[in-house]
Order: C-alpha cells, then structure tokens, then sequence
C-alpha cells in the first residue's frame, strides 16, 4: 500500500511570530521555518506502517514556495520515499491545497493518506476534511491512535469527551493528533541519502487546478501583551487582592 | 534570525537545530545545577547518527570529513545546547584510525559508529608537567604481556561516561631518549575492566558541568595488544589528533557565538527602557555588531583549516590559529551579550551565565592561548625559543 503524506511549511514552533509593521501579515523574512509539527507525526506514523510491512511506498507532497524543497528533504531524511513539490509563490488556501491533493490522489491512487490535523501558522484544520470530501474517501480525523487490518484501518480519534474509535474502509483520509506518536529525528546517513531521492517539481497548472485565494485577509495583529503580575506574601494578601479587584467575595 | 544562508550542510544544520530544540534551557539548567550527564541529549545524537560523521562507511560511520562535523557542533552551540559531554565521541577514534592495528580497528571502530563502545576520553594532562607534555610522568613498565600503569592524570573529561580511554604515557624514561617526545606510547585503556582493578576515578568540580575527573593508576594492568601503533611513537599520535580536535572546539566556540549574537540582537530589540528599545542606542548595537564582525572572521579560519584537514594538508597553524580566534570571538560575544541584558544576563533562565561560563573553558583547554602564541612566533615566524 501507498501512503501519501502531505506536508507544509510553517514558521518554526520555537519562533515568536511577528506581525508587519502594516498589518498585512506575519512577518517571515529571515524567520526560521519547518515543517508543521503535525505533519512530522504523519510522515513518522507512514514510516512506522513501513516498518511494520503495511506501507510499501511513502510519497511527501508539498505545495508553496520552491524554498518548501527544504521541508519534503527532511520529510525524504526521515524515510519518504520520493517527494512532489507543486510550487506556489502566492499562498494557497486550504481549499485549493486540498484540490490539489485530490488531483496527486487521483494520480497516485495511494490506500491511504496521512496529513497533520492542522498547520500551526493558519490553524485553518480545514484541508484533510475538505481532501476526504473532494475524493469521497472515508475520513478519520485527529488520529492518536492507527491500526491497519487488511483493507480497514482503525483510527482512535481525539474527541472533547475522550476517545472514539472508527473503522474505515481504505483507501481513506487520516489527520493527526499530537499523541499519535513521537516523531524521530532525521539521521545523518538517511540526511546523507535523501539527497539522491527524487522529488519532481510541478506547478498548480500542471494539475489544472485554480489556487486565486477567494479570502481577502484585512488585518493582522499581535495578542495583547500580558501585563506584569504582582506579587503576594502570603495567601492572606492574596485573599485580600482578590476582594479587592472584585473577584473574590 | 538565521543569518547566512550559504552556510555549509545546510540539511546537517536543519537536522542538528531540529535534535537541539527537543533540549532547551530548562534542560540544561537542570543538569547544570546538579552537574549530571546529559544522557539523553548524547543519546539522542548518537542515535541519529551525528557522533560518527568523521567514520569511515566501511566502519559503520558516514565518512564525511571536518567540514560536515564543524556544522553538527557549531549548531549544537548556536542552539544553546552544548557539545562538551560528546564531542571527544566523535574524534577521539582518529588515533585508533590512523595509527591502531586492523585488529584494533576492525574491533573497536564499528562499535564506536554505533555508540555500543563510548571512546571519548583522552588522558593526556598531568597535575607536575602541565601544558609541558613531554614531563608527563604516568609510566607504563611493560611485563610479559602487559603493561603495569602508574601515575596521575588531571582535567581527565567524561572518564566516567566512557568505556575506552586514549592514554598517554611513558614508556622509556625522558632522560634517556634521544629527544624529549621520544618515548610516550599511546594505550587504549578499558574503563570497564580499569576501575577498581588499578584506575580510580575522581570528579572534579568546576564552574562547568563538563564531567572532568582525576585519575589515578596503581599498577594498573594493561594488556600490550592495546598499544596503538609502535611503543615510544605515541607523542606523534596524539598530535595529529590533535589538530581535528582543536578545530572542533573551535566551531563550538563559533556556536556559542552565534548563540549569543542571536540572543542579544533579540533581547535588545524587544527590551524598551526609557521609552524605546535598547537596541535604537548605538552604544548597544556597536558592541553587537562587533561581536558579529569578529565571529565572522573568526569562522572564517576555522572553515579554512577544516577544509585543509580534510585536504591531508598540514594545518596545524592554522587549526591553532582558528581555535585562538574563535575563542577570543565567543568570549567577546559572550561578555556583551550579558551586557547587553543587564541584570537578566546573570538569571539562570536566560541561559546567558551558563553559556558565558561554558564558553569560557576555550581559552584554556585543549591549549591556552599563550602557547599558540608561542607555536606561531616560533615556528611560523621564526622568533627565538623561549622553552
Ligand atoms: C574543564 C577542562 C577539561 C579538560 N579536559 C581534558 C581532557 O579531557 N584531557 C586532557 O588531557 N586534558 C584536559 N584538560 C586540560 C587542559 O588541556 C589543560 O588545562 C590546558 O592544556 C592547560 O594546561 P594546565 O592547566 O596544566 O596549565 P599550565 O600549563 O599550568 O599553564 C597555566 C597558564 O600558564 C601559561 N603558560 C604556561 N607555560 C607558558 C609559557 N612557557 N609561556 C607563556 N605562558 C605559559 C598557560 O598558557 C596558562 O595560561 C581539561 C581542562 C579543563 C579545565
């Protein structure tokens, strides 16, 4: 079975986001990027099913800037197989990343596709569902757990009572959570080796698909900034305080 | 900010900072309040493969040259981790490559790729000789088999967390060789079977969690197989390993540079007294930007004789000078980056105090600066001896 696994440049976890001086956006020159953290725990779940003898083939697919080349080469250093970049300069909305993504689908036919719940940079959690609806595939969503049995795979899912299971027919749609697994680091040789794999460059008209956004971003700004605490002695000064500000009888 | 992007193995870099961020400050700071080991930070490395880039593929390693292993630890550093506890990992092997016996080789080095054997101590200074190598006095009597080890070795670093031991030592008394360096052998010693049995291992503390101990030998029995190379050649060994080390070192301070460039640069620009940034007042911005210029030249040394090592060209010049620059750099970045915070420099969370005290170690060990000042005015200017 295939796997595909799409992945996406975002700015670094560690990094803290600045907004431009106009409004108009995340500041993202000379800002550390890589890959969505929810993206390297699917690209570790399509090893490990590679591992286990399920998978036979892993194919990362990234669409944005042709700098995203950097992004499917850690995804190759990790153990993709081969990788496909469809280079956007202009941002591409959830909706036509997922028509593309319907489109290498429809090329690859892969038994299963594995993507991050959701990017960190626009939190859209959109893509993935959108995907299993374009391709009317079965769709198991915020995925902490993953069991492939033949041609059903079951997916222990995050919900906000506890956990739900679901068992889909394959080929089918899966998006991760944060506790499916603990990604591994790319090692030295396979960074080494990654070099010689193939990734092809395409373009969204390659696909035939239309990627003009259809949302106008108006303004973006900065949370407000947390003011400075105070500090108390005691709990009978922290009693005290609270009465005073009126949250406490 | 990531700075120049025409940085060498960038994909080693990507791979490197990925590894770091998983080892924060607080990490750090634990282990540096208690002096511990940082066993899963070395791990980790070891297990992705980081610690045997300077391994042949034949041996199980990547076989890549200096150049490759200068991006692993300077972004180590930059990251605000540090490399101290396993850098020896990576080039304490040398020896056995380039002098050990194909039995020796074929034995140790495919376990050392893997990390199954730790060979990353390197027992060459002694309490009376100092930076004066050739009056070590540890001796190794050889008895049928094997050598009797007695003696003292200081500043023995990461003793505790290895199981081979590069050990240097006499084996012909100084006084009746034809020339001083004569004489020294090189014996790999395993820690294992050693502690107990003859070694025993004292911890030193110091301003840094570095892991460095005192040894001491009472008639410690070394089988004569471990000899690396021929008895009285081992001064000569040493040396060449010598050179990959201090270039290491030297991309480590490179790091610790950059650490605190980045820091500083941040910290003033976010950091508003009297109603503005600090970072709009060019008393503050100058002594980062000459941190930054000095770095820069200093990197560029290091990449030099890193690339001539990896050419087999002589450098030992050049990977003395490279450390000797690079050292002064980070410390004249670590300086101002405190300065540059202020008081907040000196809180343990910032990890600014930390990284001053640990970079701090470089204008000592493995060679202090005067003694490369001295290499350079006698044998590359020809100036009189003065030892
Ligand atoms: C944390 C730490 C870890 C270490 N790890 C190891 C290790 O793993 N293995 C190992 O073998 N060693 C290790 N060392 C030892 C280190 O290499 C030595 O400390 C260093 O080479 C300096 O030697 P010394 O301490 O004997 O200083 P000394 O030789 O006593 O020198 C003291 C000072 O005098 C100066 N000096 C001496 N002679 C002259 C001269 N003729 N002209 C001008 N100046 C001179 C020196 O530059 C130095 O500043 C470590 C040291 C430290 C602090």
């Amino acid at each position: 079975m295939k796997v595909l696994v799409p992945v996406k440049r975002v700015i670094d976890y560690n990094v803290k986001p600045r907004v431009k001086m106009d409004g108009s956006g995340v500041d993202l020159a000379n800002v550390k990027m890589s890959m969505n953290p929810f993206d390297e725990i699917a690209v570790e779940e399509a090893i490990r099913l590679k591992e286990k003898g399920v998978a036979t083939e892993i194919v990362a697919v990234s669409i944005g800037e042709a700098k995203a080349q950097e992004t499917l080469r850690t995804a190759l250093a990790m153990g993709a197989d081969r990788a496909i970049l469809i280079v956007s300069e202009t941002e591409v909305e959830p909706l036509g990343v997922a028509k593309l993504l319907a489109k290498v689908v429809a090329e690859e036919a892969p038994g299963l596709v594995i993507l991050g719940k959701q990017a960190i940079d626009d939190d859209s959690n959109q893509t993935g569902q959108m995907l299993a609806a374009l391709t009317g595939r079965p769709q198991g969503t915020f995925a902490s757990k993953v069991e492939v049995e033949g041609d059903t795979v079951k997916v222990t899912r995050e919900v906000d009572g506890g956990l739900e299971t679901v068992s889909l027919k394959t080929p089918a749609i899966i998006t991760t959570d944060l506790r499916l697994n603990e990604p591994r680091y790319a090692s030295l040789p396979n960074i080494m080796k990654a070099k010689s794999k193939p990734l092809a460059q395409k373009t969204p008209a390659d696909y035939g698909v239309d990627v003009t956004p259809r949302l106008k971003t108006l303004k973006v700004s900065e949370p407000p900034k947390r003011q400075a605490g105070i500090k108390v002695a005691d709990v009978d000064e922290l009693a005290a305080k609270l009465k005073a500000l009126g949250v406490a009888a | 900010m990531i700075g120049a992007q025409d940085q060498s193995y960038p994909e080693i870099r990507e791979a490197v900072r990925r590894l770091c961020a998983d080892f924060p400050g607080d990490y750090w700071q634990r282990l540096d309040r208690d002096r511990a080991y940082p066993t899963e930070f070395v791990r980790a490395l070891t297990e992705a493969g980081f610690l045997s880039v300077l391994i042949p593929e034949a041996y199980g390693g990547s076989g890549l040259g200096l150049q490759a292993a200068t991006a692993v630890l300077e972004e180590i550093h930059r990251s605000g981790c540090n490399g101290g506890a396993c850098h020896a990992q990576m080039y304490t092997m040398g020896t056995v490559l380039k002098h050990g016996s194909p039995v020796q080789k074929q034995k140790y080095l495919p376990k050392v790729a893997s990390g199954e054997i730790r060979l990353q101590a390197f027992g060459v200074t002694e309490p009376t000789a100092g930076t004066d190598t050739t009056r070590i006095r540890t001796f190794a009597k050889r008895v049928g088999d094997t050598y009797v080890v007695n003696g003292q070795k200081i500043w023995i670093s990461r003793a505790e967390h290895s199981d081979l031991m590069v050990l240097l030592c006499r084996t012909t008394p100084r006084e009746e060789c034809a020339k001083p360096s004569d004489g020294m052998s090189v014996l790999l010693v395993d820690m294992r079977e050693a502690v107990g049995k003859g070694l025993t291992i004292r911890p030193i503390r110091t301003m840094l969690n570095h892991a460095t101990t005192e040894l001491f030998f009472d008639d410690l029995e070394v089988p004569a197989e471990n000899l690396v190379g021929e008895e009285g050649k081992g001064f000569r060994y040493i040396l060449s390993g010598m050179n990959a080390e201090r270039v290491l070192i030297a991309s480590e301070c490179i790091g610790d540079g950059r650490f605190f460039i980045d820091r500083a640069a941040a910290y003033a620009k976010d950091r508003s007294v009297f109603g503005r940034p600090i970072a709009e007042n060019q008393g503050v911005q100058f002594p980062i930007a000459r941190a930054h210029v000095q770095l820069s030249a200093a990197a560029e040394m290091v990449d030099k004789a890193a690339r001539m090592f990896d050419e087999g060209l002589p450098c030992g010049t050049e990977a003395n000078m490279a450390k000797m620059l690079a050292s002064e750099a980070s410390w004249y970045a670590a300086d101002m980056c405190v300065q540059t915070h202020g008081g907040f420099g000196f809180a343990e969370e910032y990890d600014i105090e930390r990284k001053f005290r640990e970079t701090r170690l470089y204008q000592v060990a493995p060679i202090s600066t005067n003694l490369i000042l001295s290499h350079v005015a006698t044998h590359v200017l020809g100036l009189p001896k003065s030892f």
